[in-house]
């Protein structure tokens, strides 16, 4: 076995890689950036090597920097992670040649799988089933057009060396296709230096829906399981499950021994990822195959016990495989969200800056991967990272904050924890998809498990504004609220300096505000807990909590369910955050109910449509032109005063109509930057 | 008997209507409550107890004689927060408008001295159309006496002027002279002179909101401490302050069970200060950080930004907080600022709050404004008031502490008590990009020679090392260890005690 590797990657994969190193006493070395210098996986790894500047381009993704850092370390195998190096066969060949083991497949699979067209030759020669489309190279938008109506409508315009949704287009008629096919292969040549571009059937009612693969270098190879991805934002994966709600074991065999025999088609040897593409009817054809180990990787591992690093490491040590087909069982049901720092309110605009707070919920301590989940609890939380509070999400990675997963025994179980475990997740600084995420997991559609890869594109068309929170939900975060409040105003009322024999009591009934309704509650409380009786509904809740006040997380056990609640102060009242909803509660006596009954509904304050300085000082860049429409929270320029460079955002959605003032420009307090319309 | 104690429940019944119901609607249709609705909301559930009911006026002139309500315009008494004793008055917009009569500043008076003999803070509630015409000078008298009791009351037991409604002319400066004044927002307003005056005098077309609304106050002028969106709000907020302040100067900053360990470590402060000096960063997220429970209440939130000031709680206990802004202006020290702040450290020296001073502060804003409209004697007050203050006073240098700035933020020649500073930080004369511009003029062309001289600066004092090898620095912390450090601090001076030579008061920059 190695002594030591090198981590060709960050974040949260290298932390991840990091661990099962670890477990098998293999000492190891991150690579960093500048801007990682104080990341995570450098602390984590036993030596780090600092490898550039930020951009990855100049970083991580240059071999020869990797190369320099693996002589320095002396380090034995590299396990690239995903992305990044991780399918560069360049980089798996030079690798080769130094002598160093690539913890990863052969190059000749890389190089096989790697090329779509090629990919998909490979699999039709192995038996795989694939999209009918035209494998070949296509030279203009005529063609397109012409192979286009061979293969039927609708048709996917992808690039052959794509990936993430880039250069990726879908048309439903010729002029579709002409217009696709060119912008395809311009975003291909920007993105990968390689504008070829292929033609497929476009499948309807799709489901993403991936076999994971393992194989070792001495013709053994096992399929565990499938994923479920279908839930996607723009190609870009959201949450992920295994196994998949939707297959019967028929089509998991099918697709599985599909998978292997691709495997060994190409003499794969290590974990590898078979994508398949699955319609309403349970038709499934051949998408493409990840020669690396996918971010969703953990939800596999829930439910198989298998750790695919240790098993990646093994592999290629020259191990082989320990497990047969036979040893792999399928058990319970595993959930993982991608909390991306992306703010859903804000059209899922990126939203870099300072972790100012942090806290994802408590792991499960007894469950690590390799081990059965079901063996470490009735619920395992799991989460995958690489950040820290106080740290700084950067604008040149990946905006993925964290992979929360959730093990159960079934899938309702599974989804109910990680509702838990998302609204016990405490993330601030920065804007993030919490909310979003904790929406998809009360959806009808997705409870029920019919989903397709158009669900958010479907279920969320003008995009997300928020969860306005179903009667029953509110009443039971009312009768928690009103207790909560209780608290609070008993710990008031024992402040030193209060007049002795006169102190205040605080009563029984109490009028909760929330999401516009006012909800009159009675609280009998007990040294256990309090019941909170709400006389308009009839509704009783059995209300338990260790919060003490100030605590922005409180845990209630609400008749018996569990209810987490993220309490903050706001004036006049807390803002509470559940379920993906944000509300502003407020809890009054009844008597002073009637009084804020009588308080005026203020409209928010018209604000000017212009941007003015907010300070003496020198423009030092104008992020927008004319005619630009501007999101929420968007940078529109720089503004440098007392030498410090301040970013002015958009308060609001809008179109850029005039600007006033250009880089070099120095303005005085209120100078008008720029209008919108 | 019968019969006396029929008129009793009678004439009490009168009094509560005030001024009827018919403009008790009105003041509701304009979104205000009653003057003893406010009084109910902002104490204890049944804790008021009312002086002065049955006050009627003395005025004949002008057909008053023939309208004389019980109370005269304005209810009085005391009650609890929590508990604890307050005075209170709130005029009475619907009973003559809430103006002000030789008894209606007379019952004002009463809660005042009784305020100030059994040490309880006074708040007022204003809603008045201002002087009562009819009476003539005896209403100008009274204002005279209420304003001399704020000036006595002023520093013995703490005042809170609520503007709920009109106060203009004479009138502003009663809550001019308390320690804080809050507003409400589009039904309040405070000035010296209406707009119709304005128009009359000056040719300015101005409206009631433009001249002295709660955003010219808050924002503006700094005449208000902050606003809020209506009665409720503000009742319910001043509570809230309450249960921060010591009912009198004689006694310590209240405290009250607590739920966060002191000792709490905040490893995330550790990267709070950005690697690049220029980069600003959030001084309220340190605040809230060394914060109980993170509860913050500010104090002129949106007025001279670049400094904040505030109240937190150490062990329970009120601390207030001063603390430089980097996110604005780069937290320097100009006018408004040191208005702010120094009004601020001498509240809080006043009433025995402890004060903890976070510094990051790259010197006084330069400029033309800034020195004709009088940095220096304002700058000055900043600087008197936290040398006079003999309360404990800890301080923090977060980053930059530069030049006589340095000084001014509670430095240890201000006898600073605790002066900590991160490792971050910077105590020098100025940035070594200013001081080598001046100490090597001559080679200003030659960059590379520059650039060197700028570095050798740089390891010489952009660290907290020169001034802690002076004792300047009391100690060099952990960001992450904040928390623990200040409040083992406070904990070791709570019984500080300074004697100061006798004065009959001292002469501050006003």
């Amino acid at each position: 076995m190695f002594k030591k590797i090198l981590i060709a990657n960050r974040g949260e994969i290298a932390c991840r890689v990091i661990k099962s190193a670890r477990k098998m006493e293999i000492a190891t070395v991150a690579v960093y950036s500048d801007a990682d210098a104080q990341a995570l996986h450098v602390k984590m790894a036993d030596e780090a090597v600092h490898i550039g500047p930020p951009p990855a381009n100049q970083s991580y993704i240059v071999i020869d920097r990797i190369m320099e850092a693996i002589a320095a370390s002396g380090a034995e195998a590299v396990h690239p992670g995903y992305g990044f190096l991780s399918e560069n066969s360049r980089f798996a060949e030079a690798l080769d040649a130094a002598g160093v083991a690539f913890i990863g497949p052969p190059v000749g699979a890389i190089e096989s799988m790697g090329d779509k067209i090629t990919s998909k030759k490979i699999a039709q020669e192995a038996g795989v089933s694939t999209v009918p489309g035209y494998m070949g190279l296509i030279e203009d938008a005529d063609e397109a057009v012409k192979i286009s109506g061979e293969i039927g409508y609708p048709v996917m315009i992808k690039a052959s060396a794509g990936g993430g949704g880039k250069g990726m287009r879908i048309a439903w008629k010729e002029d579709e296709v002409r217009e696709g096919f060119q912008s395809s292969k311009n975003e291909a040549a920007n993105s990968f230096g390689d504008d070829r571009i292929f033609i497929e059937k476009f499948v309807t009612q799709p489901r993403h829906i991936e076999i994971q693969v393992l194989a070792d270098g001495h013709g053994n190879a096992v399929y565990l399981g499938e994923r479920e991805c279908s839930i996607q934002r723009r190609n870009q994966k959201v949450i992920e499950e295994a196994p998949s709600p939707f297959l019967d074991e028929a089509t998991r065999r099918a697709m599985g021994e599909q998978a292997v025999a691709l495997a060994k088609a190409v003499g794969y040897a290590s974990a590898g990822t078979v994508e398949f593409i699955v319609d309403g009817a349970k038709n499934f054809y051949f998408l493409e195959m990840n020669t690396r180990l996918q971010v969703e990787h953990p939800v596999t591992e829930l439910i198989t016990g298998v750790d695919l690093v240790e098993q990646m490491i093994r592999v290629a040590a020259g191990e082989p495989l320990s497990i047969s087909q036979d040893d792999v069982t399928l058990t319970g049901w595993a959930m993982e969200s991608r909390l991306y720092a992306e703010d859903p309110y804000r059209n899922f605009l990126p939203s870099i800056g300072r972790l100012v707070r942090y806290r994802p919920p408590a792991e499960t301590a007894a469950y690590s991967p390799g081990t059965a989940a079901g063996a470490a609890g009735d619920v395992v939380v799991r989460n995958d990272t690489g950040v820290f509070e106080g740290g700084e999400i950067s604008m040149y990675y990946d905006p993925m904050i964290a992979k929360l997963c959730t093990w159960a025994p079934d899938r309702a179980q599974a989804i109910e924890a990680m509702r838990v475990a998302l609204d016990s997740f405490e993330v601030e600084g920065i804007g993030h998809n919490l909310p979003f995420l904790s929406a998809v997991y009360d959806h009808p559609k997705f409870i029920s498990g019919e989903i397709t890869t158009a669900f958010i594109a479907e279920e969320y068309p003008d995009g997300f504004d928020g969860v306005t929170l179903p009667d029953d939900a509110l009443s039971r975060v009312a009768a928690a609220v009103a207790a909560l409040y209780r608290v609070d105003e008993i710990r008031r009322t024992r402040v030193s300096g209060r007049m002795d024999n006169h102190e205040r009591l605080i009563g029984r009934e109490f009028v909760v505000k929330a999401a516009g309704r006012a909800f009159p509650v009675q609280i009998d409380a007990d040294p256990a807990g309090s019941t909170v009786t709400l006389p308009e509904t009839g509704a009783v809740h059995r209300v338990t909590s260790d919060w003490t006040p100030g605590d922005s997380l409180a845990h209630f056990e609400i008749d018996g369910a569990p209810l987490v609640l993220k309490v903050g102060h706001v004036t006049g009242g807390y803002r509470i955050r559940t379920r993906g909803a944000d509300l502003k509660v407020q809890v009054f006596t009844p008597r002073q109910a009637e009084l804020v009954a009588m308080m005026p509904e203020k409209l928010p304050p018209d604000t000017s449509k212009m941007l003015l300085c907010p300070m003496p000082g020198l423009i030092v860049k104008v992020d927008v032109e004319v005619g630009e429409e501007v999101q929420e929270g968007q940078s529109l320029c720089t503004v440098e005063a007392m030498k410090m460079e301040n970013i002015l955002r958009a308060e609001r959605k809008a179109t850029v109509g005039k600007i006033n003032a250009a880089a070099g420009d120095s303005l005085a307090v209120d100078d008008v930057i720029m209008e919108f319309e | 008997m019968k019969d006396i104690l029929q008129e009793l429940e009678t004439r009490r019944e009168v009094a509560r209507t005030g001024g009827g119901e018919r403009r008790i609607a009105a003041q509701h249709a304009k979104g205000k409550l009653t003057a003893r609705e406010r009084v109910e909301l902002l104490l204890d559930e049944g804790s008021f107890e009312e002086f002065d009911m049955f006050i009627t006026h003395r005025c004949v002139d002008f057909g008053m004689n023939a309208d004389k309500p019980a109370g005269d315009g304005v209810v009085t008494g005391w009650g609890t927060i929590n508990g604890r004793q307050v005075y209170v008055f709130s005029q009475d917009f619907t009973v003559l408008g809430g103006s002000v009569s030789e008894t209606h500043a007379q019952k004002i008076c009463k809660i005042m001295d009784m305020a100030m003999q059994n040490g309880a803070p006074v708040i007022g509630l204003n809603d008045s159309g201002g002087a009562r015409i009819q009476e003539g000078v005896d209403s100008l008298a009274a204002y005279g006496e209420v304003f001399l009791r704020n000036i006595e009351a002023s520093g013995v037991v703490p005042q809170i002027s609520v503007i709920m409604g009109p106060c203009a002319g004479g009138a502003v400066y009663s809550p001019a002279m308390t320690d804080f004044i809050f507003m409400v927002r589009d039904s309040s307003y405070m000035f010296v002179t209406g707009p119709d005056v304005v128009k009359t005098v000056t040719n300015e077309v101005v409206t009631a909101e433009e001249l002295g609304g709660a955003g010219t106050h808050t924002r503006k002028s700094s005449v208000a401490d902050g606003a809020f969106e209506n009665d409720v709000e503000a009742l319910l907020e001043v509570r809230r302050l309450i249960d921060f302040l010591p009912l009198n100067n004689r006694q310590k900053p209240p405290v009250r069970p607590f739920f966060d360990d002191p000792g709490r470590v905040e490893a995330s402060l550790d990267t709070l200060v950005p690697a690049n000096p220029n980069t600003p960063y959030d001084m309220k997220e340190l605040i809230t950080k060394i914060a109980d429970e993170g509860d913050f209440y500010e104090i002129q939130e949106d007025y001279a930004r670049n400094i904040i000031t505030g109240f937190i709680r150490l062990e329970g206990q009120t601390v207030g907080v001063v603390a430089n802004q980097p996110m604005v202006l780069a937290g320097c020290v100009d006018i408004d600022s040191s208005r702010k702040g120094a009004r601020f450290v001498r509240f809080c020296d006043c009433f025995e709050i402890p004060i903890l001073t976070l510094v990051d502060v790259p010197g006084f804003l330069p400029g033309t404004t800034q020195e004709y409209g009088g940095v220096i004697k304002h700058g000055a007050k900043l600087l008197f008031a936290y040398g006079e203050a003999t309360v404990p006073k800890v301080t923090v240098v977060t980053r930059k502490a530069y030049g006589g700035a340095y000084v001014v933020m509670s430095s240890k020649h201000l006898r600073g008590d605790f002066n900590y500073a991160w490792p971050t930080s910077e105590v020098a004369v100025m940035g070594a990009k200013g001081a080598v511009e001046i100490l090597y003029r001559s080679e200003l062309d030659d960059p590379d020679k520059i650039a060197a001289r700028t570095n050798d600066y740089e390891d010489r004092f952009a660290n907290p090392f020169v001034a802690a090898e002076r004792g300047f620095i009391d100690e060099v912390i952990m960001p992450h260890s904040t928390r623990k450090r200040v409040a083992r601090a406070f904990a070791s001076l709570r019984n500080k005690k300074v004697t100061t030579p006798w004065k009959k008061h001292d002469n501050i920059p006003l």
